[in-house]
């Protein structure tokens, strides 16, 4: 009986994670286009509901509707499971992430380990999608995608090392503990080079533009997704999008001190804003880095492959691997106020 | 009880999914199985308390090995009708290899050296919940050379693959990477100042 009770209680705490959760990859494709058009002196979506609020509504029921075309010669099977290798990975690492101070669905102790094997679970649905299509593009998108996904693995990994070793702990609650005070007291400062190079890899890992190669428009259609339609469409969209929320929580979380509000610690500033809950800065942090995704799409043109794959092996991993020795002697001389 | 349910439901999948492994008719299919397989003994560990070990099982063999894996074998075209030829001949062979690793595995657990009733409940105590410091402060004090002598092995057989299979042939172009990154506007493009001219397509 009371084992039931706690399985009840967790499968309550993983909807009410969820459900907001697809809520707000459904507004995050709205707030793209919104800000794109802004960005291109258009207007966007503005047709459906008040300033085209209800469009995203509108995107999925339509999305809904449609046919999920299986190609000629494909892998049936793992056409229809590549769209579900994609998003479980995606939607699973959100169980340790703390929303706010004790806010965690699981707060274990090897969380940041839990992270890091989740989302390298996510290229899975991607190599897959790609071959069993039977589709030249798809496999050409796939392979792109996964040679990308798992050089930039290495540099993000590494830049979380960092992380980890001036939090002293794996624990995601423990990490942000450790970066308590104002904003000049989180990761972000002592650890700038490895914050860079864990926003890029983060850009590069949910395969965004500028490195979208792997779905290059102009020249293999939309890569991976390409025979995909209708539901199974919808949900490699849904994967993208909750990859991208992904990564910019845990960049929250690493480096801009979670549930933190900036002013903790200052006087005057700090106390005025003490009544704000750690949600909502943390959802302001979350937003900053959404919106900086959206940025980049609108500003900068596409990498070309090699680019990337120098960029990946011979500019971010030296970078981070240098920066880890100087984190070690910060750590070693208790430099400043973060150790 | 409920965790004496959950070892054999994940231990008959991991079974099956290792059987599936070598039955399977097409290649891919064989290289997700193994993906499985591993998955569910992560598992398996974790069950036993082992996170470190069941979540670097994850990180290390999912996330990246199999990856490779799977990569090369989607890329070649694998005839499995050839491969499955000499199945009859090699089975004496991997009867063998199989029969010397379980009396391998018998004399070791049979030998009451390892007490297996108490293993897990030894690990949870000596670490109280937390095996990533306890293993962290054990393979950097007392493993340390062991553990540096292991990297070294490994950098040395990544150097040597490199340098077996990379052969650099003739008549390729190569794009540096410097002078791209070096070029300035003025080296590339050369803004004419010129007086309009009079169409002659009439």
């Amino acid at each position: 009986m009371n084992a039931l009770i706690e399985l009840t209680w967790i499968v309550t705490k993983i909807v009410a994670l969820v459900i907001p959760l697809f809520i707000a990859v459904a507004y995050m494709t709205y707030a793209e286009r919104k800000v794109i058009s802004a960005m291109q002196m258009r207007r966007g979506p503005n047709r459906v509901g008040w300033h085209g609020l209800l469009q995203p509504i509108a995107d999925a029921l339509k999305l809904l509707m449609k046919e999920v075309i299986l190609p000629q010669n494909a892998n049936r099977f793992l056409f229809v499971l590549a769209p579900m290798l994609s998003i479980m990975p995606a939607l699973a690492a959100w169980a340790v992430l703390p929303l706010s101070d004790g806010l965690v669905i699981a707060d274990i102790n090897a969380g940041l380990l839990y992270v890091l094997a989740m989302t390298s679970m996510g290229v899975y649905g991607i190599i897959l999608a790609g071959w069993a299509s039977n589709s030249k593009y798809a496999l050409l998108g796939a392979l792109r995608a996964g040679a990308q996904v798992v050089s930039y693995e290495i540099a993000m990994g590494f830049a979380l090392v960092g992380v980890l070793m001036a939090a002293g702990s794996l624990n995601m609650g423990e990490i942000v503990r450790a970066q308590e005070g104002p904003i000049w007291n989180w990761f972000w400062l002592p650890l700038l080079p490895l914050f860079v190079v864990y926003w890029i890899s983060g850009v590069a890992e949910t395969n965004r533009l500028p490195f979208d190669v792997a779905e290059g428009e102009s020249e293999i259609v939309a890569g991976f997704h390409v025979e995909y339609s209708g539901m199974a469409f919808a949900i490699f969209f849904l994967a993208e999008y909750a990859n991208m929320i992904l990564i910019s929580g845990l960049a929250a979380i690493m480096f801009l001190g979670g549930w933190y509000s900036p002013f903790t610690g200052i006087p005057l500033l700090g106390p005025l804003f003490a009544w704000v809950p750690g949600i909502v800065w943390f959802s302001i942090k979350v937003a900053f880095f959404l919106f900086l995704y959206i940025w980049f799409r609108g500003t900068f043109p596409r990498y070309r492959y090699d680019q990337i794959m120098r960029l990946g092996w011979k500019v971010l991993i030296p970078v981070t691997v240098v920066w880890l020795f100087v984190v070690a002697l910060m750590i070693l001389t208790g430099f400043g106020p973060w150790f | 009880m409920i965790e004496k349910v959950i070892f054999y439901v994940f231990a008959a999948i991991l079974l099956g999914a290792a059987i599936l492994v070598i039955t399977a008719r097409n290649p891919v299919h064989s290289a997700l199985s193994l993906v499985l397989v591993f998955f569910t003994s992560a598992a398996l560990w974790l069950l036993a308390e082992a996170e470190f070990l069941g979540i670097a099982l994850v990180l290390v063999y999912v996330g990246a090995v199999m990856v490779l894996f799977l990569f090369v074998v989607m890329m070649l075209d694998i005839n499995t009708a050839v491969l499955r030829e000499g199945f009859a001949r090699y089975l004496p062979l991997g009867a063998l290899v199989g029969v010397v690793m379980v009396l391998q595995m018998l004399l070791v657990l049979g030998s009451g050296e390892v007490d297996l009733a108490g293993l897990g409940s030894e690990a949870a105590a000596g670490t109280t919940g937390n095996n990533v410091r306890l293993i962290g402060s054990v393979l950097y004090t007392v493993y340390v050379y062991p553990f540096e002598l292991a990297a070294m092995v490994l950098l040395l057989a990544i150097i040597a693959a490199i340098m077996l299979t990379h052969r650099r042939r003739g008549g390729t172009k190569h794009q540096n990477i410097n002078s791209q990154v070096r070029t300035r506007k003025e080296d590339r493009l050369r803004m004419v100042n010129m007086p309009s001219e009079r169409r002659n397509d009439s």
